[in-house]
């Protein structure tokens, strides 16, 4: 047994560098900015190696959370990447947009605990922090020949063949996790850059492309194929794939059929789901036109609906783009806001302005087919209803408007047809999501597996890549690797 | 017969032999009852990381205004079903668009594609010439044209550039059977496109310019009214072409009761239903016309709606045409 530590009382969390809210307003950079070697260190030691680390089971890629910080406390950065990899196809993303507080953070025992002297509550280690930093550092210090050279775990068994089909989160680690078994494993892209909701959802200045196409180049380095263009169900077609010799079929495809209200004047140019504009600006680098060919209006006063991280994605794109009022608008609270809250806190930094307790009843024309305004229901909250939040209530006559020249709805995503509609025997839920079996994410049809949106509806990056791990696992198993 | 495919990752090529799998009459083997070929299915993995498309022929139509592209695109050909489209970009940086397929062989792994210059893409797309290649190509999109085996009379109804992706449509009705009556128009002869090539399956093809210059003198709602009027047996009616023209084609046949079919070329982004800009007033619904059409109903259309919704980035496109013309001209 080793000597019994001492424990000083830990020291305060260390705070993460970030673009000031006045700058960063005017560019697309990122916001946060990461740790120094010194500050990770620091952070790292506040780690109190717990024997029965909670948080790693509040991981759903359960990553070996004590181990890579107690490489990173001695500073061994090469160790602690390594150990993030194993477990892990996207450390450098998930360090960025996991919600830590509710997963590893939020399960951290330093977070239950109080200050002796002062008699406040402690925070817990920052360990998305140091995820981010591990992952940053070694892809900054370790180049070309690190991350293009051939890992040595890979060793390549012939006839072993995989196809994933999406090339979003949970399908990266379904590929990260059987390439390094060695199976040759094929991803195929419907749009034209790989990442799937990192490239075409995510704005840059949350989550930089540079990172995800580290990421992505390091899968590919290990051997993993990636096909952009290819649509599955049109292109390439689930049973052209079983055909085709791939021993399993990994359905990755998300769900991203934007929800519209349904209100009067939703057809008004001027009303953009969420997914169109951040399409525009990220897939198609709107934001860097005219030296990207993709446009994307720039509106001066912008309503975004909704109250999710896509909302305020959203609201801090339309920020950055130029608008000089941005209002979110949402029908419940703040406090009942789905978003994290480092998201609210961030938006309203920069300046982004709160509609509570509203909900759109119309949108409004300018009698040119444009949007004029909003016309909004004001709203108050009463008993909790199914999902324990309390339900909002109109108040009748409470109606004004709102002006605004855009009016960006992210009020949620459905299951996207394509590749269903061509693959019938893929059992499908009531709301037009894969079933599959909870174990191994197997649909009904044998050999192929689903995980991610496609199955859960709308949710993190996070859950998606446990789902992908999770069928990565049964894969294996079925073909006897493990 | 070999395919060349492009790595990005590295910029360098890779030469895929498919010769083996070639017939002695130099096509693949097609299974004749379902269209599918088998060594297309077999070997998707010898067909590299994108799909890029190689420009094997390029006709100028009309001079500065409309040309004619074939590509060899083996996985698009194999799958694509009149009514499809494809979209592409011209290079790195540019922006995605769609073009509906105005031809396919699925025996030479091409695709015809038709496009009028008419903003910064379309321009960029002009530049390219044979043995040039795209950098992006994804298809077939959308959903394909209702097509029942039938000897009834078709009326196939193309206006413009749209006459190119009528053609795809009429050459459908024509192989499931039906009799094709093609109707096209244009302000003038020289501006009419694919009457030839309509000429070798319809059994007619009626032709209407404004300036009288081929044809009757007048629109192609003229010709349609005139052969509705003496042929009361027409089973549906299909239209392509500038909204104006669908629309009155549309109210042309409503007091017909004939079924009438008007292929929708919305603003479209990503093209498989993720972005909703597309969206179309169809019946009082909200459809996609990327992966609910791009053909419905045209007797339950918006067409207001739908022209307005064209004009959303008309500001947009005439700053980018111009600035490229100013840039690269």
């Amino acid at each position: 047994m080793a000597e019994k530590k001492t424990k000083p009382t830990p020291k305060p969390r260390v705070a993460m560098r970030e673009q000031p809210a006045i700058e960063r307003v005017g560019n697309f950079s990122e916001v946060a900015l990461g740790y120094t070697r010194e500050q990770a260190m620091a952070e790292a030691a506040r780690c109190l190696q717990c024997r029965k680390p909670a948080c790693v089971k509040g991981c759903p890629v359960e990553i070996n959370i004590p181990g890579f910080i107690t490489r990173l406390a001695e500073g061994d950065v090469r160790g602690a990447y390594g150990i993030l990899r194993e477990t892990n196809s996207l450390p450098a993303v998930c360090g960025r947009v996991c919600p830590q507080e509710v997963q590893c953070e939020g399960a951290c025992i330093l977070g239950q605990m109080t200050d002796k002297a002062s008699g406040e509550k402690l925070e817990p280690v920052a360990i998305g922090r140091l995820e981010r930093f591990a992952a940053d550092t070694f892809a900054a210090e370790s180049a070309c020949d690190e991350l293009t050279g051939k890992p040595v775990c890979a060793m390549p068994r012939d006839g072993l063949k995989v196809a994933c089909i999406g090339s979003g989160p949970s399908s990266l680690t379904v590929a990260g996790y059987l390439s390094a078994l060695g199976v040759q494993v094929t991803i195929f892209e419907a749009l034209h850059e790989p990442g799937g909701v990192l490239v075409y959802g995510i704005p840059e200045f949350r989550l930089p492309k540079a990172t995800v196409g580290r990421e992505i180049d390091a899968l590919r380095a290990q051997g993993v194929e990636i096909r952009c263009n290819w649509v599955g169900g049109k292109t390439v077609a689930v049973r052209d794939l079983l055909n085709d010799g791939y021993q399993a079929v990994f359905i990755g495809v998300g769900a991203g059929l934007p929800k519209f209200l349904g209100v009067p004047g939703e057809s008004l140019v001027g009303v953009y789901s969420a997914n169109e504009y951040l399409t525009r600006v990220n897939l198609g680098r709107a934001y860097d036109y005219p030296a990207y060919d993709t446009p994307v209006t720039r509106g001066k006063h912008v309503a975004v609906i909704g109250g999710g991280n896509v909302a305020m994605d959203a609201a801090r794109t339309a920020l950055r783009l130029g608008a000089e009022r941005v209002s979110i608008v949402y029908r419940r609270t703040r406090e009942e806001m789905p978003a994290r809250r480092e998201e609210i806190h961030h938006a309203l930094e920069e300046g982004v302005h709160l509609e509570m307790l509203c909900n759109p009843t119309a949108y409004v024309g300018d009698g040119k087919h444009r949007l004029a305004a909003l016309r909004l229901q004001r709203m108050c909250l009463g008993a909790p209803d199914a999902s324990g939040r309390c339900r909002p209530e109109a108040i009748p006559g409470d109606v004004f408007e709102l002006p605004c020249d855009q009016a960006i709805l992210a009020v949620g995503t459905g299951s996207n047809r394509v590749l269903l509609q061509d693959t019938p025997e893929v059992t499908l839920n009531k709301w037009g999501y894969i079933v599959v079996d909870e174990e191994t994410g197997e649909t009904s049809l044998p050999g192929v597996y689903a995980g991610g949106d496609i199955v859960t509806g709308a949710a993190t990056v996070i859950l998606a890549m446990g789902a992908g791990r999770r069928a990565a696992k049964a894969i294996a198993r079925k073909l006897g690797l493990q | 017969m070999a395919y060349k495919v492009p790595r990005p990752a590295d910029g360098t090529f890779l030469s895929c032999v498919i010769a083996d799998y070639m017939t002695s009459e130099g096509h693949p083997p097609q299974n004749r009852k379902t269209g599918a070929i088998p060594w297309l299915a077999g070997k998707l993995y010898f067909l590299g990381d994108i799909m890029a498309a190689r420009i094997i022929r390029k006709e100028v139509l009309i001079p500065g205004q409309t040309t004619k592209l074939v590509l060899d695109a083996p996985h698009v050909a194999a799958k694509a079903k009149p009514g499809n489209f494809v979209i592409l970009r011209v290079h790195g940086k540019g922006e995605r668009v769609p073009l509906t397929i105005a031809d396919a062989d699925p025996q030479q792994g091409t695709i015809t594609l038709v496009y009028l210059v008419l903003g910064k893409s379309t321009w960029l797309l002009n530049q390219l010439e044979e043995g040039q290649e795209l950098n992006d190509l994804c298809g077939p999109l959308g959903r394909p044209t209702h097509i029942e085996p039938g000897p009834e009379p078709v009326v196939c109804v193309g206006g413009g550039t749209g006459i190119a992706a009528m053609h795809h449509i009429a050459k459908g009705f024509s192989r499931a059977g039906h009799e094709v009556i093609s109707v096209i128009g244009a302000r003038a002869k020289d501006l009419l496109l694919f009457e030839n090539e309509l000429r070798t399956f319809s059994h007619d093809v009626l032709v209407a310019t404004n300036d009288g210059s081929h044809g009757i003198k007048g629109f192609v709602t003229d010709a349609l009214r005139d052969y509705l009027d003496a042929h009361k047996d027409v089973a549906e009616v299909v239209a392509v072409g500038p909204v104006p023209m669908m629309e009155a084609v549309a109210n042309l046949t409503r007091p017909y009761g004939v079924k009438t079919t008007v292929s929708l070329n919305s603003i479209m982004i990503d093209g498989i239903g993720m972005c909703g800009a597309c969206r179309v007033n169809v019946g009082g619904k909200i459809q996609f016309a990327c992966v609910d059409g791009p053909e419905f109903d045209g007797h339950q259309v918006d067409f207001v709606e739908l022209r307005e919704r064209l004009s959303a980035y008309k500001p947009h496109e005439l700053k980018s045409y111009q600035e490229c013309g100013c840039s690269h001209g």
